[in-house]
């Protein structure tokens, strides 16, 4: 499980550079500010929208994906919650029953839903109500019309985006065979959700350059599965899928290990990843992405000077603290102070951590109150942070920047490294204009 | 299991976090895994404290649960005294830890600390955000004055008639609907009559300010919800006699005057007169310099100005918690001339007196905390203005009808930077200006419909109103006030899988087919030039009319026939 210390990762899959074993890392274990996994449900269902997210959990799960969500009210959404009464603590039986029932009654409501997702929540861990067994038991009577599925997305085996670690791993057995007879043909599968202008913008530099076929995971429906197998060829575009990707290659699939595509240096390097596995010259990778990297540069070169020299605190959230960190020292001339991260899964973060200036300081877990010491010590120019803890520190006369900004916003890719740029531009320029 | 889209309350923690973050000197140590420190978003965002909420979040996870959680209790107990050096410490639990049983209460107890340790133990399963909230105040309230509860018989002595009477306000939370600026509202009026405020709580009060409690003369229950539990068991235990009108709206607040008049036995007959004595409407120079706390409120001859007769009859559905849907329907109706066409609350443990209401206007109340619910009884009564908290502020949205928040739950929006009571001479100010608002202009509304072919006069328009409903485009995303900007395609929701067109309000024109019935070309053309807010009913009156009596064409004649059978 990835919030084991990252000591624990099995070191044999560890790429060849690593100088970074001896990178001092703090690790704390006090109070942690960070969401839980079921705050994935609030993005997860905007980019599969055939999927149904069902809570099963309590008023505080229930009152925790409404508040992440912002109460974005539309419609009716594509995700709720069972919330638990007394009356299923009582037995475990009747739980299921119970279940069941708010499933057909969902179900009834909603025949649009293709993918049902039984979300797991502490509540319903503790209480140790099987999930696998009821899905298995309602698919028999629902699928193929309705598939249901279950993860976890509980506070006490995931944080934040490790929701979506869980929900695409639930997806992984379930995805098509790659068909034999394609032998070990390459296919290239994305692993990670990008926004759909992202996605596109990649397919078209991938198909320039000639690696294909593509496919996205997720999808955009659920009822779309990608296929994998041996041939397939894994390069992931967010850094917390150390689930998925295991499931993946136990399937057969192949990781392309690599550094995250934010900012240039990092689709760069992303792209060249695959394009090296599909052994694509230099010169049509180079004539591939030239007019994206000059765009990229010319919107970049704008912010790099507001930002350079400036100092960087990161408290952990969104697990993209690294590959965030990684950008702003090497791309936008940024001093770190700390870059603080939920877990570190050596794995996925290598590529990274191997790309962060020397005697970076790395904190994985958390000690909230300790931690804002440090950071008001340091007092840094911008502090990346959770929204309980954003207002507080602008009140102290620090900028901040909140990190589910940085996971809802369509940011990888060349064309979004300039509006990654200005995302930590914008505060301070904000208090720069202003004089009240 | 209930299933569960929307909630209008948060688990019962989050109201005891709503009792420690409104006060000073008190920390709540929560057992709680790490998902659950969102709630301090709510208030850092919704409310822009400048100050996290003083509660540390043990946050244990899967691996810590066979080991020793009780010792992680302990842990945040002890760092958190040392580091906030509390008054009093306030010690529970939320759902997750509920079930592991580690009874932290009990714990912090046990450990000896030189502060008071109050232990809540609110079961998460059964109960609800507002009553956690009830529930903390009254056993903070408790467990420091228990020992300075006079022994049973003993006679409260007579005030002194020499000295001002005092009171003590009670019930003002974080993340309440306005309480910041009905405090305001509430002192000015009590300083009107000569009552002398004593403590204000839990709103900026400190664990030794709650010790004076007992000094008072009377308690005023401004919020039953939250007040209510502890004013009871004041009035039993120091014979504090309890004022329970709670004075949103002119009559309300008359009716306050009145009653603190009565409890504290002092004549208010000069305020109460005031009250009535003028307009307000003269724009005299010498009464503008005066009028700066005139003891009265411009809504009644705002009300009774021709302007609002456009008013009469507006049809107004509520919803909200049962002390503002309670006070909301007494406005609407005997102070703007509504018609009450349906109310309720998410407040079951009020349910009793708003149901009270709702018969009196010929209704059955909403007791409902499932907001589908209560979206299909607002699409059925088809109301021209809805009172509701933010979720009925969406509902209201999409089906196209004005809306105004009266109530919890609230975004960012409903704190606002101005002075905007609820209570009071200038809440009803606010009031009459927030309700109206929303609401087509009088001679406007004329305008539009007698020329309803104006091309300008698109569908939906309503004129001074940038907010135009637009039936056939789905509802855009509000400004999201937690701050989460980007979610993508906010409209695929709406149109993939929102409520069937039919089920709202607006343009939908179609036949009527689940009554069998038609409508002739002349018929729909007829009926679309009735303005789009009260179509729907129109249609669904019509339809029924002419089922009822075997009509299988609506023609325009149909329609007019069914509109002179069923009125407005
Ligand atoms: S941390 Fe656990 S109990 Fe809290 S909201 Fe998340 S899943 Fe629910």
């Amino acid at each position: 499980m990835a919030l084991e210390p990252c000591t624990k990762s099995p070191t044999a899959t560890l790429p060849a550079a690593t100088a970074t074993a001896e990178l001092p890392v703090l690790r704390e274990r006090g109070q942690r500010e960070v969401f839980c996994g079921l705050t994935g449900i609030v993005w997860l269902h905007r980019k599969m929208q055939d999927a149904f997210f069902l809570v099963v959990g309590s008023r505080t799960c229930a009152h925790l994906v409404q508040s992440a969500a912002g109460v974005m009210i539309f419609a009716e959404p594509r995700f709720g919650t069972a919330i638990l009464g007394e009356r299923d603590l009582a037995g475990l039986a009747d739980a299921n029953e119970e279940l069941e029932r708010v499933v057909e009654e969902l179900l009834v409501r909603r025949p649009d839903i293709s993918t049902l997702f039984l979300v797991g929540s502490c509540p319903s861990e503790v209480i140790k109500l099987d999930l696998a067994k009821a899905a298995e038991k309602l698919n028999h009577r629902h699928f193929p019309k309705t598939r249901v599925l279950n993860y976890s997305g509980s506070g006490i085996e995931t944080t934040f985006t490790q929701g979506e670690d869980t929900c695409l791993a639930s997806m992984v057995p379930v995805l098509p065979e790659k068909p034999p007879e394609t032998g070990e043909t390459a296919e290239l599968l994305i692993v990670g959700s990008l926004a759909d202008v992202v996605e596109d913008q990649f397919t078209r530099l991938f198909n320039k350059m000639g690696i294909g076929p593509v496919a996205f995971f997720p999808p955009r429906r659920a009822a779309n599965l990608p296929r994998v197998g041996k041939g397939t060829k894994l390069l992931v575009a967010q850094p917390f899928l150390s689930e998925t990707v295991r499931l993946l290659m136990r399937r057969g699939a192949e990781l392309l290990p690599s550094p995250y595509p934010f900012g240039i240096e990092g689709t760069t390097a992303w792209l060249r990843t695959a394009a090296e596995a599909w052994e694509i010259d230099d010169a049509q990778f180079e004539a591939a992405i030239a007019p994206s990297v000059t765009r990229a540069k010319l919107g970049l070169d704008r912010y790099r000077a507001l930002l350079s020299g400036r100092k960087a605190f990161l408290f952990p959230d969104s697990q993209l603290e690294i590959p965030l960190a990684r950008f702003l020292s090497r791309e936008c001339g940024m001093e770190l102070i700390e870059v603080g991260t939920p877990y570190i899964d050596r794995k996925l973060m290598d590529a990274e951590i191997a790309l962060l200036p020397e005697g970076t300081s790395l904190s994985e877990g958390q000690d909230v109150e300790k931690q804002l010491d440090r950071c008001r010590e340091a007092r840094p120019d911008i502090t990346v942070c959770g929204l309980g803890l954003a207002n507080p520190l602008e009140a102290e006369g620090l900028s901040t920047k909140w990190s589910i900004e940085l996971v809802f916003s369509p940011l990888h890719g060349y064309d979004q490294a300039g509006d990654l740029a200005e995302l930590f531009v914008r505060s301070s320029e904000r208090r720069r204009r202003l004089s009240v | 299991m209930e299933l569960t889209l929307w909630t209008y309350e948060g688990p019962p923690h989050v109201g005891t976090m709503r009792i420690a973050t409104a006060m000073e000197g008190v920390h709540y140590v929560l057992h709680a895994p790490q998902g659950d420190t969102y709630a301090d978003l709510l208030f850092t965002m919704i409310e822009r404290r400048d100050h996290r909420p003083p509660v540390s979040y043990t946050t244990f996870q899967a691996r810590d649960l066979g080991g020793d959680t009780a010792e992680m209790v302990k842990t945040s107990v002890r760092e958190a005294y040392e580091r906030f050096k509390p008054q009093v410490m306030l010690v529970g639990e939320s759902c997750t830890a509920e079930l592991i049983q580690d009874q932290p209460g009990s714990l912090a107890k046990s450990m000896n600390l030189p502060v008071p340790v109050v232990s809540l133990e609110l079961p998460a399963y059964s109960k609800k955000e507002n009553w956690g909230a009830s529930e903390t105040l009254y056993h903070l309230v408790r467990s420091l004055l228990l020992s300075k509860v006079p022994p049973p018989g003993t006679i409260r002595p007579e005030r002194d008639p020499a000295i001002r009477p005092k009171a003590n306000i009670i019930g003002p939370t974080a993340l309440g609907f306005r309480c910041r600026d009905d405090i305001q509202e509430v002192i000015k009026l009590l300083a009107d009559i000569g009552v002398d405020v004593n403590v204000i709580a839990p709103m900026g009060a400190t664990p030794s300010d709650l010790l004076r409690i007992p000094d008072a003369d009377f308690n005023i229950c401004l919020y039953p919800e939250i007040a209510l539990t502890a004013c009871k068991w004041l009035e039993r235990s120091f014979k504090q006699p309890i004022v329970k009108t709670v004075p949103i709206g002119v009559g309300a607040t008359r009716d306050f005057i009145t009653e603190i008049g009565e409890v504290a036995g002092i004549d208010v007959s000069s305020a109460l007169r005031r009250s009535k004595a003028e307009t307000l409407g003269s724009w005299n120079a010498a009464r503008i310099s005066s009028s700066a706390t005139p003891g009265a409120s411009r809504l009644p001859w705002y009300s009774r100005s021709v302007d609002s007769t456009y008013l009469t009859g507006k049809r107004v559905f509520i919803f909200g918690d049962a002390t503002h849907a309670i006070a909301a329907a007494r406005i609407a109706t005997e102070e703007l001339g509504f018609t009450l066409v349906g109310i309720g609350t998410y407040s079951r443990e009020f349910a009793r007196q708003v149901r009270a209401v709702a018969a009196d206007h010929g209704l059955e109340a909403v007791i409902s905390d499932d907001y589908l619910a209560v979206e299909a009884a607002v699409a059925e009564a088809a109301p021209e203005l809805v009172l509701g908290t933010q979720m009925e502020r969406h509902i209201a949205k999409r089906l196209g009808i004005p809306c105004a928040v009266i109530s919890t739950p609230i975004h960012v929006q409903d704190v606002p930077a101005r002075y905007s009571p609820q209570m009071g001479w200038e809440g009803a100010n606010v009031i009459f200006d927030d309700w109206v608002h929303p609401l087509m202009m009088g001679l406007e509304e004329h305008l539009i419909g007698m020329f309803r072919e104006d091309f300008e006069f698109a569908e939906g328009h309503m004129s001074h109103l940038h907010t135009a409903p637009h039936q056939a485009e789905p509802i855009n995303a509000e400004p999201v006030a937690v701050g989460a900007s980007t979610a993508a395609e906010p409209n695929a929701d709406a149109k993939a899988m929102g409520l069937a067109p039919e089920a709202s309000l607006g343009t939908s024109l179609g036949t009527g087919a689940e009554t069998g019935v038609s409508w002739t070309v002349d018929g729909i053309a007829e009926l679309k030039k009735i303005p789009f807010f009260v179509r729907g009913k129109v249609k669904r009156n019509t339809e029924k009319f002419a089922s009822d009596r075997g009509i299988s064409s609506i023609t325009v004649d149909t329609l007019y026939e069914a509109k002179a059978a069923i009125g407005k």
